[in-house]
């Protein structure tokens, strides 16, 4: 089973490659908004699946729960800024 | 049990892919929402369901069921908040800049 997850993991660092790819092409900036949401999403997966490869989930689930909230703070304070400031 | 949290592990890796498919090949922020929003919490979704069936019953398996609700509830909002800010500071969505 470790195979398989491992697998897993091998899979998300390739999505997380072509998300990358969005947020230093992107035409707006909007765009690399979005990307780094998807990148952030596939890391929390990512973080949840090497606790599995671990054999450590209670703490690897934790962090990852950190790492969700901190996602959402970001994401937002990113928007309101570009939505008052306008452009971009 | 490992059967479906494979079978259910495999469906989440194959939305992902579907959403960054969508994610290179969509025209406009607009559009590329959708690849990014609605695909990928389905993915997100059969993944950690899977991992949390993989888990049996017990304290890590709840662990798993509450990122899962926190990243349903969070992943929309995002969502919503960039492209409102998206729409409010001026960028045209894909058809409108021709009338």
């Amino acid at each position: 089973m470790t195979e398989f997850f491992l697998f897993v993991v091998i899979m998300l660092c390739l999505l997380i490659l072509v998300y990358l790819y969005r947020v230093i092409q992107g035409p707006t900036v909007y765009d690399r908004v979005l990307g780094l949401n998807g990148i952030s999403t596939k890391s929390i997966i990512l973080v949840v699946v090497i606790g599995m490869v671990y054999d450590r989930e209670e703490m690897f689930v934790d962090i990852s729960t950190g790492y969700a909230l901190l996602n959402l703070v970001g994401a937002i304070a990113i928007a309101k800024f570009f939505e008052q400031r306008g452009g971009g | 049990m490992a059967v479906i949290a494979i079978t259910f592990i495999l469906a989440g890796l194959f939305f992902l892919l579907v959403a960054a498919i969508g994610m290179l090949r969509l025209p406009d922020v607009f559009t590329r929402s959708h690849a990014v929003s609605l695909t990928d919490s389905l993915g997100m979704f059969c993944i950690l369901v899977g991992l949390a069936l993989y888990q049996g019953l017990g304290s890590n398996m709840v662990k798993i069921l509450g990122v899962l609700v926190l990243l349903f509830l969070l992943n929309p909002v995002i969502a919503h908040a960039t492209l409102r800010a998206a729409f409010r500071s001026g960028v045209k969505p894909l058809g409108e800049e021709h009338k």
